[in-house]
């Protein structure tokens, strides 16, 4: 493009894309924070449609198997499947790109340790980690969100440590390292703000596998214990409807599907080309 | 191993006898004694299963005893350890295998064929199916198998043995949690497919092959997937070690007499030896898919092939 | 007699965005006659690979083919169904790409890929193909011709891939060969020679070709007709000699201003006493250092220079010399295993964390891709405003009167100023990079390959801006380059780097006009001049002997260029040559005496008609 061109084009602001996400992100907060409040029924109402009945105008979703509303459990298991999930994944990423910066810009013996650490970590399959750790310390609230934090925080610092090694090679970091300035300076000033987008995507895959994660240990009875039910836990309470083929059983799992393809979609579509998706 | 045993170290802690109770999960004190102990039943319990040294020497002894072939007692029914795995290994084994055996054709077939029509509506249907199979949790695709084709349709079971005697009836057992495991894999293994081919299929010297005037076919099978073989045999290895995660889910599910099954069944109570060597073998496997992973990234590239 | 190509009105399209396609080049039409060589010149961007690729009836992804002819003996390309274009590709019409290295198969024997035409065609058994091949590889003198097919591409250099590609192109007779700037990607030294075996290739089969390039001197020695290029339209088309004697389009006459840049008048300095920068022994490299204190990788061995106030000294050396390394010590970037620096007298210390702001504000860095010298997530205004704010503390409308002040002296547009880097052109971002430099008003500006990769007539601006700032401001320059045009433009001495040692160290008109050591009389005379006779005038002999690629820095002690030295003697293998300063006035790394070299030289070098000498 001539000089010319160039100073014709206007600026773009947020894509369509970010502004979608942003939007879908938003929407699934809300029901995390005032799922209890929208709900039409207590949680622990039973009413009198009777058991596993099915979608109705009174019981949108249907009834459990004790002929409580599903609708409304569903949305007071909301704060469990999203909010547990997102804490666990705020650690998760908050840990992973400290220590992949960390060790991107120190390198040396830091990044050996941290390094052969993470290899380790990530050697264990997720699940079978989540079950030996529950086997030895049990299923108490603390316990399912460290677990599922340090499960992902390898992944996390691979990515952010990959992330960080291709910025610190360029040109303009050692351009700033030639006039003087600090490691803390090239780190927030100059390495980070480049890292943003990429580090919301993957902030975005994380908490899929963390909500999976999670829900699948309820599934097998080992997570969110009762009377608090997250989505997984639900379908387990239900199960036996499999034979009625009740919505109970299948709607909480619906909503779980519902969390996360929309934010794989999203993620997908945020960061353009097909992006692999490495657990 | 190192590092398999330093995590395992990691979770197990120490007192692993004095997990909080919880309405749900019953200590393995209380599974063998019943619920109502007295101190000192729970004491002489302790002292005759070595559960009275310090916690490093109990973990240490367990090593000894891996190393020397005898991963232990099972806490719950006193069997060895090796004794109630071995089936239950063999039955895992069977389900992967066949699990493989679905996904990795299919998935080399749906990659290599959205990579070459690249763009078109098919490759575009299929990276929106693959991506939101990927995102969907294993119960969701076993629960809706089981109401449409066992519930109602009546085609197969809902729950799965591995002694079949025909193959009717291997069918009704095997297709559900076979079919279950393999969408998400196989989704997986045929985006990192298709990823690995259009890298190729972008490069330079595909192209000036192109303008030397090879013709399509020659392209794709003699020049591209020469070079795309490894990333690919890279991606097949990697994604078959996530069924080990996937298989826990489905064998629960089913109730298939498998290993994951035995582990879970372990945790919920509490019997720690057999979890332990359940979670050895799986991550051992899993590392082993791992480093063949690694090993055809390697020996796919010449450079590090020749001097 | 009717031309074998026949284009006329040519014009392909591409793919925006938005949907919508926008022209990448127009209304294009030449013939070529048989037997002759057509030249396509234009900067990146003007259309001559697109056009190129055309000729193949070959369009790149997102782009088409939307209208015009193209004829190949007759036959319309366009029209052609795509079994016929697998016919007519690699058989009737061969092409030669840019990069050699990117053009091979990584998985493939070498063999296997140059025969491949000829083979998969059936045209020739296994046997004989290889054969025809080995006479080819004789033909273009690559080395070992018949067992260089047996190895894979990254075993072989990329000379010998980019002659290997000829190779390949030649096996099945085509009628017409196109050459993709087939040169560009190489060092100058390799570069003649490829060039020749070009030549001598097309003169012998009087092929018709087609040859791309955005260097004139390089395109004059091997066309018969020129069509000048720009912004996807020919500007004008003619025969060689017309074109360079006699311009007729303006566009036409900035590319031969910007290929043969004058040199500038530099502004009278008063000598200081000290040196601003000076450098002594510095030997540097990668790796742990031994005992004896020479490092695991050497990259730098012995080098000493000199920077007065004011003045510009230019470096020049081929992959391998180290050239950019040195910029990177001097900025204390990289540590030096030995030697010493001093800034106005005083001591600089070996790493930037151990000198002072002061020290560190002095001396300044610009990198050659600004690409990456730019921080992609800051405006332009915040890049330039944190060397202010670092080094000064000033007010807020200070620093914004000062940010526009440095826009001004790169002559950049205020409208950049809230602009990110990925929205501005090359040539801005080098400005940019610039102006960045200068905010901190230092004394030397170290700059590494800052044209390097920017388009001809772009760069010669940059390099009218660094002459007009130096006047204006009294800079000192380290100016680094491959290209001994540039240097000449901008430099009053000139040192030559070869395997990481000085060789040649004096004047500007010494080195360039005659210069003494035999490696920096290579480099001089392997610079292709803007006249068409220049190929042919070149000592051929002494070329082949002095072939084969820049030596790596090593920890031997003999000279360095033995391998591929015309004037070597006996101590020349083994030990190592002393600096001595010759009677024109340069420094010398050599065992030979100065008489002893001048015999070996080539013929005296007519000075090229547009440099002035400078006084």
């Amino acid at each position: 493009m001539s000089d010319a061109a160039i100073l014709a084009t206007p600026r773009r602001r947020l894509s369509t894309a970010g502004k979608t996400g942003i939007a879908v992100a938003l929407a699934w907060a809300t029901l995390a924070v005032f799922g209890p409040y929208l709900a039409p029924y207590s949680a622990g109402h039973v009413g009198n449609a009777g058991v596993f009945a099915a979608m109705s105008a009174s019981h949108p979703l249907g009834t459990d198997y004790l002929g409580r509303d599903m609708l409304s459990r569903i949305l007071y298991g909301a704060r469990y499947t999203v909010g547990v999930a997102m804490i666990a994944t705020l650690l998760a990423c908050a840990g992973g790109i400290a220590l992949g910066i960390l060790s991107a810009v120190r390198r040396g013996w830091t990044d050996s340790v941290v390094g052969r650490a993470a290899d380790a970590l990530i050697s264990i399959p997720h699940l079978m980690f989540a079950l030996v750790v529950v086997a030895a310390f049990g299923t108490s609230l603390p316990v399912l969100i460290l677990m599922a934090a340090i499960s992902y925080v390898p992944g996390s610092f691979r990515f952010a440590r990959a992330l960080a090694l291709d910025i610190n090679a360029m040109d303009f970091i050692q351009v700033a390292r030639a006039r003087g300035e600090r490691t803390s300076y090239v780190v927030w000033a100059e390495i980070l703000p480049n890292m943003i987008v990429p580090l919301l995507t993957d902030f975005g895959l994380r908490f899929v596998f963390v909500v999976l994660l999670l829900s699948g240990l309820s599934f097998l009875g080992l997570g969110i214990q009762p009377p608090n039910a997250d989505w997984g836990a639900l379908v387990r309470e239900n199960i036996t409807g499999i034979y009625e083929a009740a919505p109970a059983v299948l709607m909480p799992a619906l909503a779980i599907a519902v969390l996360t393809i929309s934010i794989t979609l999203l993620i997908d579509g945020l960061s353009g080309r097909d992006r692999m998706m490495v657990r | 191993m190192e590092s398999m045993s330093a995590t395992v170290w990691r979770a197990l802690g120490n007192d692993s006898d004095k997990a909080p109770v919880t309405p749900h999960l019953p200590t393995w004190t209380e599974a063998i004694l019943g619920q109502s102990t007295s101190a000192e039943a729970v004491a002489g319990l302790r002292k005759a299963l070595g559960l009275d040294l310090p916690a490093h020497e109990r973990y240490l002894r367990w090593l000894g005893g891996l190393l020397s072939g005898d991963p232990g007692v099972s806490l719950i029914n006193r069997l060895p350890v090796a004794q109630l795995i071995g089936p239950r290994l063999a039955n895992s084994l069977l389900l992967t295998a066949l699990t493989a055996a679905v996904a990795v054709p299919l998935a080399l077939l749906i990659g290599i064929t959205t990579a070459i029509w690249r763009g078109t509506l098919y490759d575009r249907v299929a990276n929106v199916t693959a991506v939101s199979l990927v995102a969907i949790p294993e119960f969701l695709l076993a629960t809706v198998g089981v109401i449409l084709f066992a519930v109602q349709l009546r085609w197969v079971s809902a729950m799965a043995t591995p002694s079949v005697s025909s193959l009717g009836e291997a069918l009704q057992s095997f297709t559900l949690p076979v079919l279950t495991l393999a969408f998400a894999v196989t989704a997986q293994m045929a985006r990192m497919t298709r990823a690995a081919l259009l890298g190729v299929l972008d490069s330079s010297y595909i192209e000036m092959a192109r303008l030397k005037g090879v013709r399509p076919m020659r392209l794709v099978l003699r020049h591209a997937l020469r070079n795309a073989a490894g990333p690919i045999a890279n991606a097949v290895a990697l994604n078959l070690s996530s069924l080990l995660g996937g298989v826990i889910i489905v064998e629960v599910i089913f109730s298939y007499p498998g290993l994951a099954k035995l582990a879970v069944d372990a945790v919920e109570t509490r019997d720690m030896p057999l979890v332990q060597a359940c979670a050895m073998i799986f991550c051992t496997a899993f590392m082993l898919l791992v480093l063949v992973a690694d090993v055809c990234s390697i020996l796919a590239n010449p450079r590090l092939r020749t001097t | 007699m009717t031309a074998l190509v026949e284009v006329s009105g040519l014009r392909v399209t591409a793919a925006t965005p938005g949907g919508a396609e926008s022209d990448i080049v127009r209304d294009i039409g030449f013939s070529i006659a048989r037997g002759e060589v057509l030249a396509l010149i234009g900067e990146s961007g003007s259309g001559k690979t697109t056009i190129a690729l055309a000729l193949l009836g070959y369009a790149r992804r997102g782009c088409r083919i939307a209208g015009g002819s193209v004829r190949i003996g007759g036959d319309e390309v366009t029209g052609l169904s795509s079994g016929a274009l697998s016919e007519l590709r690699g058989r009737r019409v061969a092409y030669v790409a840019q990069s050699a290295a990117a053009a091979f198969n990584p998985a493939l024997r070498l063999m296997d890929q140059v025969t491949e035409g000829v083979r998969m065609r059936g045209l020739m058994p296994r046997a004989a193909a290889e054969a025809k091949a080995r006479e080819i590889f004789r033909a273009l003198a690559l080395p070992e011709p018949d067992r260089i097919g047996a190895r894979f591409p990254h075993q072989v250099s990329g000379g010998q891939l980019q002659r290997l590609m000829a190779a390949m192109a030649l096996m099945t007779d085509p009628e017409l060969v196109i050459f993709d700037e087939p040169t560009t990607a190489l060092d100058v030294t390799t570069q003649v020679e490829v060039l020749r075996a070009f030549r001598e290739a097309v003169r012998e089969r009087h092929m018709t070709a087609v040859y791309v390039s955005h260097d004139l001197a390089v395109v004059a020695q091997i066309a018969d007709r020129i069509v000048v290029l720009r912004d996807g339209i020919a500007r004008e088309i003619g025969p060689t000699l017309q074109i360079l004697a006699h311009p007729a389009d303006s566009y036409t006459r900035n590319l031969l201003a910007a290929a043969a840049p004058k040199p500038q008048q530099a502004a009278e300095r008063r000598a200081a006493p000290t040196p601003l920068l000076a450098v002594h022994g510095l030997t540097a490299g990668y790796g742990p250092v031994d005992r004896e204190g020479r490092v695991a990788t050497p990259v730098l061995h012995d080098v000493s220079l000199e920077i007065s106030a004011g003045s510009a000294l230019g470096v020049i050396g081929e992959s391998g010399s180290g050239k950019s390394t040195l910029a990177r010590v001097i900025a204390g970037l990289l540590p030096a295993a030995s030697g010493s620096m001093t800034l106005d007298g005083v001591a600089l210390a070996p790493l930037l964390e151990a000198r002072g702001r002061e020290e560190l504000r002095r001396i300044q860095i610009v990198f050659q891709a600004a690409d990456t010298a730019l921080n992609p997530a800051h405006s332009v205004e915040r890049i330039l405003g944190r060397p202010l704010a670092f080094y000064r503390r000033l007010s807020r409308s200070e620093q914004r009167r000062r940010v526009r002040r440095l826009l001004d002296l790169v002559k950049l547009p205020v409208a950049l100023l809230d602009r990110l880097p990925n929205e501005l052109s090359g040539g801005q971002k080098q400005r940019v990079n610039l102006a960045r430099a200068l905010a901190a008003e230092p004394a030397l500006i170290l700059c590494d390959e800052v044209t390097s990769s920017l388009d001809t007539v772009v760069g010669a601006a940059i390099l009218e801006l660094l002459a007009e700032l130096r006047r204006e401001l009294g800079l000192a320059l380290m100016f680094i380059s491959h290209d001994l045009a540039t240097v000449r433009a901008v430099c009053d001495e000139v040192m030559i780097l070869y395997a990481g040692q000085v060789m040649e160290r004096g004047p500007g008109r010494v080195v360039m006009q005659a210069p003494q050591h035999p490696y920096a009389d290579l480099l001089a005379a392997s610079m292709p001049e803007l006249r068409p006779g220049w190929l042919d005038g070149i000592d051929a002999a002494r070329l082949a002997e002095a072939r084969g690629d820049p030596a790596r820095p090593s920890h031997s002690d003999r000279c360095a260029f033995v391998a591929r030295c015309a004037a070597r003697d006996g101590p020349c293998g083994t030990d190592p040559p002393p600096l001595r300063r010759f009677a024109k006035g340069s420094d010398v790394r050599c065992h030979r005496t100065e008489q002893e070299l001048l015999a070996q030289q080539s013929p005296v070098r007519t000075a090229p008609s547009s440099f002035p000498s400078i006084g």
